[in-house]
């Protein structure tokens, strides 16, 4: 089977507090630690599980500039076979579509069986693999938790639902499906591996090369952008308490205490 | 200004609880005028709940067909884009049936899309401005959406207030035959509940909740330690079900359990809106060694610190203390 998955690199939310720049345009990039999307990395995984048993191979391809090539060398020292970056300034300024549009273009350029995302990346729109679906008028499932191969180029899948539900269907190949987190057990990467994909060469798309303009999915298409980041004030915010450990643990056990905790 | 629909979810003859709160959002977007709402289903149960909407919204579009009992995304997709005019404006709820459907239902209307959205207004009859969050909910965004066009808005599960307006009469509108034959690529078979777990979270006065800062398996016991003393159960966020350090029963969020404790302490948790979702009520305390983590948005008391160096202090503390414990 050839599956290929499409990967993104963001700053690492549980390795980084996120900051303002002063302009409010962007956050603070400067020092953040950048990572593979998690969800994307038990994609990669999950895709690998699969060509294991019934062969074939992995694709990684991302949208993004010479930095994201990191990413796809991390997720070929996983196993994936092949990388790909798709990159040109005439694709800036893209929207959720935008990227859905580049994407579309890449993959009418191969032959996949399969094609997974993240279910969402640091932006958490959760927009990407639908829109790729539906532009590819293949069917699509959200929030993956397990996928079974089945004979006549079937799978059968479950969906995360409400309370703890798993949703089982039967889908279609070739699909789209936006893998949930938690799926697998994404195999480790040390630096031996990444070293040994050190040298491979990783293809660069471009504009023309996928037969795209600026004016149909860059800048000029997009229908949503970003006008500024803040910081959210959601609820009241909480009494920070500012005191020695000591004297937050006293807080604590006197607010178990108010609050039934302790008897 | 263009048409607003609301889909409406439902189960069991019951309108999902956000129907109330996706015509608040549209309202926002139109104030003038009650929405549409949109709903599909089969049998007495659709009727049913159709009629229930019709005091908040000025028509009822009911699609009744058996392929859609249960809410395939890709089937309600196709008999949405058949019924819809362009250039309409359609509300949804993000949760696991609008993340479904709502990406690609925006490319088959060719209209924006613009998703969790928390807060919305409208700039001129073309565009909205809309809040999200991004990086976990560290940070917010303001974004405009050209809705010249038509757009698909997702919204977050309880960001709007269902507000009072003058009910509507709203009559419910046969769309049936006019979306005719469905087929998909993808047919549901069935929903599996979850395993009961050794523990039921949702029974407990009091949860220690783990998130991400447990940060390994063999940590876990620091706040099974503190529970002991507390008579409190562990609970935790997704990434500790994820790694395997919990079972799925322990989890709660939208894809968990909710709980009503009368006491949250959440432990190394960010505070993701996922999560979040899952308590309702009760007084929440937050320990966090990232200052910026979400969780302290919404938290009543927050105490930035290393869990793995509170929590063992605070179980002793607890022990010199109540010497007899609680349990």
């Amino acid at each position: 089977m050839e599956i290929l998955v499409c990967v993104k690199r963001v700053p690492d939310t549980s390795e980084n507090e996120i900051h303002l720049n002063s302009a409010g345009s962007d956050i603070e990039r400067d020092d953040l630690v950048y990572s593979i999307n998690e969800p994307d990395n038990y994609a990669v995984e999950e895709a690998l599980q699969i060509t294991a048993k019934v062969g074939g191979s992995v694709s990684v391809a991302t949208v993004g500039t010479d930095e994201d090539e990191e990413v796809l060398r991390r997720e070929m020292a996983m196993g994936a076979s092949h990388g790909v970056l798709i990159s040109d300034d005439a694709l800036n300024g893209c929207d959720g579509r935008g990227i859905a549009g580049i994407l579309k273009a890449f993959v009418q350029k191969g032959n996949y069986d399969l094609i997974l995302t993240g279910v969402q990346a640091d932006d958490g729109a959760a927009q990407v693999g639908g829109m790729l679906a539906a532009m590819l008028d293949y069917p699509y499932a959200s929030l993956v938790t397990s996928i079974e191969l089945q004979p006549h180029k079937k799978l059968k899948i479950s969906r995360e639902i409400e309370g703890g539900n798993r949703e089982i269907s039967e889908i279609d190949l070739p699909c789209v499906l936006s893998i949930q987190t938690g799926i697998n057990e994404p195999r480790y990467v040390g630096m031996r591996g990444i070293r040994a994909v050190a040298s491979v060469p990783i293809p660069t798309m471009g504009a023309t090369e996928l037969g795209l303009s600026a004016d149909t999915v860059g800048a000029g298409a997009a229908k949503v952008a970003r006008v500024d980041y803040f910081v959210p004030t959601l609820g009241q915010g909480a009494e920070i308490l500012h005191g020695s450990r000591e004297e937050n643990i006293d807080k604590v056990l006197e607010l178990l205490e108010a609050k039934g905790g302790l008897r | 200004m263009s048409q607003l629909f609301a889909y409406i979810a439902h189960k069991n003859g019951a309108a999902d609880d956000c129907a109330l709160e996706l015509a608040a959002a549209a309202r926002k977007i139109s104030p003038a005028v009650a929405p549409i709402a949109i709903l599909s289903g089969f049998g007495s149960e659709l009727d049913e709940t159709c009629k229930s909407l019709s005091s908040a919204f000025s028509e009822i579009w009911k699609i009744s067909n058996p392929e859609l009992s249960y809410p395939n995304a890709e089937l309600v997709r196709k008999a949405l884009v058949k019924i819809v005019p362009a250039n309409s404006i359609m509300v949804l709820a993000h949760d696991h049936f609008g993340m479904d459907l709502a990406p690609g239902l925006s490319i088959k209307l060719n209209a924006a899309f613009v998703s969790d959205v928390v807060d919305m207004e409208v700039i001129d009859p073309f565009s909205l401005k809309v809040v999200r969050q991004e990086f976990g909910g560290q940070i917010s965004a303001h974004v405009r959406c050209d809705v010249s066009s038509g757009a698909v808005v997702t919204v977050r599960p309880g960001a709007f207030r269902a507000n009072e307006t003058a009910p509507v009469r709203g009559a419910i509108v046969e769309k049936t035959i006019e979306v005719g034959d469905l087929a998909a690529g993808r047919r549901y078979l069935e929903t599996i509940e979850p395993e009961a777990g050794d523990v039921d979270i949702t029974k407990h006065n009091i949860l220690v909740s783990v998130g991400r800062g447990i940060q390994e398996q063999d940590n876990i016991h620091i706040a099974e330690e503190l529970a002991d003393v507390l008579g409190a159960a562990v609970s935790c966020s997704r990434p500790v079900v994820d790694a395997k350090w919990l079972p799925k029963s322990r989890q709660v969020g939208s894809s968990g359990k909710t709980v009503k404790p009368k006491l949250y302490l959440a432990c190394g948790i960010s505070g993701a809106s996922q999560h979040l979702a899952g308590i309702k009520g009760g007084f929440l305390i937050a320990i966090n060694k990232n200052p910026k983590a979400p969780i302290f948005q919404v938290a009543d008391v927050g105490i930035v610190d290393d869990i793995l160096e509170f929590l063992p202090e605070l179980t002793n503390k607890v022990r010199e203390t109540h010497a007899v414990s609680t349990k």
